[in-house]
């Protein structure tokens, strides 16, 4: 469970998160709202890339704030970004083996391997410069899940996909859960993604919370489509 | 390979950590074994003594390039200073040889360590600088180290810290080792010597080190990400590169037998980073390729008669050359075009030979 109480986050002038209180469950949940609306920033703030000026994180009852960045993926915490960054010179297994892992020899090994079945990748010793867009993204995935991870932040994984690859990607990150036992945070604009895989959702916009609960509810809610929209006369 | 093979391995407790070696590999790896059989058993005996001086050069300047090659192709540090590195592992190697009587391999040792202390730590900046004022910043420092390089001079046999003594007139050489003391013989050592740096470095390629090289290069966030104490592992690469320059380096005085600070102008180090771009920083061949350019090529030229100065010219067209056409060096472009070469010639006999068949 992860509970954000006040958390704020400024750019100079900008306030990015504006005072942001939200608790995640468990499972898949989501994390929409409009382009600058601060999801990016929480995530920055999660994985330690970004100091919040006020707020605090408590994760699975732990100060997730006081850890440095480095130390924040030995806790548990993976993420993907926004733009793919699987590492293209390397192999598919060693991009996944480079993440943190409390496991060593073949149990690692057999992980990462595993990791990498998981996402459905059809050969762990291709060089990831030889792979699909689709493929890179999947990448990315398994490292998230290789290591004994705790909490997944995935940030926008489906932009630019073709639709089969973002439907083989949702069938992935629906199994996450259960699969790593990981909180697993989705951020992204394709609302069929959110809604295919995240039980509950939450609606940022200009840094503050609007909405939250069931997805199926929040997508409904008259706010949120009026911050996604700019208009409440929707449903004509 | 299908999924259900690494289910299958996986299961076996015992997964398989590297793909069985493809043709290509096997290819490599022999022609690797005969290219280096040949640099040692069969250029010796026919090699003048100019062509043995220029190879050996040639063996000791390939770890060097090895060493910025890891810096520029592996963790994206471009430094300016390797030539000011090598100073220092030709001093440290100068000065245990003229002061112990130990062991040629075991100065090797303390010289590459003494280098990866001073060279590392003339290096930090490279912690929290990148392109242009890394390179700008370990220029200077490397001029700093030449001001003070020609200030206390090499050691020439003389007592006290510096090891030099002006008032010599006979001025011992640096001695090598008992086994290599003849050209011939230092030439096949040093050869022997760039092999072992060359598996050190390819060791770390193919593990951690390398991996989290490979991620910082391209993403720092992603290797941030991923838990990767990205300090630690530059300061990892920094260490490694003056660690095979200073071996390198004492490697030089041996070969030398009399160092002289003019004879490590500030310029090398630039020439160095050209060379090595040239060659192919991406590449361990091209640190071969890389040395070869910075020491066959000159003593080439200079058997020729042709000036020293078409060299500069060679190497700005040569850049040029590589950042137009290709960026991953001539280690990288020689063998694309061999293979484009090859196909060409395969096909054209062939065409002929069909028609007259037709005919």
């Amino acid at each position: 469970m992860i509970e954000v109480g006040g958390l704020t986050v400024r750019y100079g002038g900008v306030t990015s998160l504006d005072g942001m209180d939200l608790t995640f469950e468990k499972g898949t949940c989501g994390l929409i709202g409009p382009n600058g609306a601060g999801k990016t920033t929480f995530f920055n703030v999660l994985s330690g890339f970004v100091k919040p000026a006020a707020g605090t994180v408590r994760a699975f009852g732990d100060d997730l704030l006081a850890l440095p960045h480095f130390k924040r993926a030995r806790w548990g915490v993976r993420r993907t970004f926004q733009t793919e960054q699987a590492i293209s010179d390397l192999s598919v297994y060693d991009n996944v083996a480079m993440i943190h892992s409390p496991l060593r020899g073949s149990a690692r090994r057999a992980d990462v391997l595993e990791a990498i079945e998981f996402t459905g990748l059809p050969d762990p010793y291709a060089t990831v410069s030889s792979l699909t867009a689709g493929q890179r993204r999947l990448v990315e995935v398994a490292r998230t899940l290789a290591g004994k991870p705790r909490l997944i932040l995935l940030d926008e994984p489906a932009a630019g996909l073709p639709d089969e690859e973002t439907a083989h990607l949702s069938s992935v990150i629906r199994k996450i859960p259960e699969h790593a036992g990981a909180l697993t945070i989705l951020v992204d604009h394709d609302m069929s993604l959110v809604s295919a895989v995240c039980e509950t959702t939450a609606v940022l916009d200009f840094g503050k919370l609007i909405a939250s609960g069931p997805t199926a509810a929040v997508l409904r809610d008259e706010t949120v489509m009026r911050a996604y929209l700019g208009t409440a006369e929707v449903e004509t | 390979m299908t999924v259900t093979d690494h289910r299958r391995a996986a299961g076996t407790g015992a997964p398989r950590r590297l793909p069985p070696l493809g043709r290509p590999a096997i290819t490599r790896i022999s022609v690797i074994t005969v290219l280096l059989l040949l640099a040692l058993f069969a250029l010796p005996p026919v090699m003048s003594l100019y062509y043995t001086d220029t190879m050996t050069q040639v063996a000791i300047y390939a770890i060097v390039t090895l060493g910025l090659g890891v810096l520029v192709g592996r963790v994206g540090l471009f430094s300016l200073g390797q030539v000011a590195v090598l100073t220092i592992g030709a001093w440290t190697g100068a000065r245990l040889l003229f002061a112990t009587g130990q062991p040629f391999p075991v100065v090797l040792i303390e010289a590459g360590l003494v280098t990866m202390v001073i060279g590392t730590l003339i290096t930090l900046p490279a912690l929290r600088l990148r392109g242009l004022y890394l390179a700008l910043i370990t220029l200077m420092l490397a001029g700093a180290v030449t001001v003070i390089e020609a200030t206390i001079n090499f050691p020439n046999g003389g007592g006290g810290f510096s090891g030099y003594d002006g008032s010599l007139t006979h001025i011992p050489q640096i001695r090598r080792p008992s086994i290599a003391v003849s050209d011939a013989a230092y030439y096949r050592y040093a050869v022997i010597v760039a092999i072992i740096m060359f598996g050190l470095v390819y060791l770390h390629l193919k593990t951690r080190p390398g991996r989290a090289w490979a991620a910082i290069k391209q993403s720092e966030p992603a290797a941030l990400a991923a838990g990767l104490n990205t300090t630690f592992y530059k300061l990892w690469a920094l260490a490694l590169a003056s660690f095979v320059t200073g071996v390198a380096g004492a490697l030089l005085a041996g070969a030398d037998q009399e160092l002289f600070s003019i004879d490590f102008p500030i310029q090398n180090s630039i020439e160095l980073l050209a060379v090595v771009l040239m060659g192919g920083a991406y590449s361990i061949t091209g640190a071969v390729i890389a040395a070869f350019l910075f020491q066959f090529l000159p003593a080439l030229l200079q058997n020729w008669g042709v000036p020293n100065d078409w060299l500069i010219i060679i190497f700005g067209l040569g850049v040029l050359q590589v950042l137009t056409t290709a960026p991953a060096g001539i280690a990288d472009q020689m063998p694309r075009d061999i293979r484009r070469l090859w196909r060409r010639v395969t096909r054209k006999p062939a065409r002929p030979a069909a028609e007259g068949g037709a005919k």
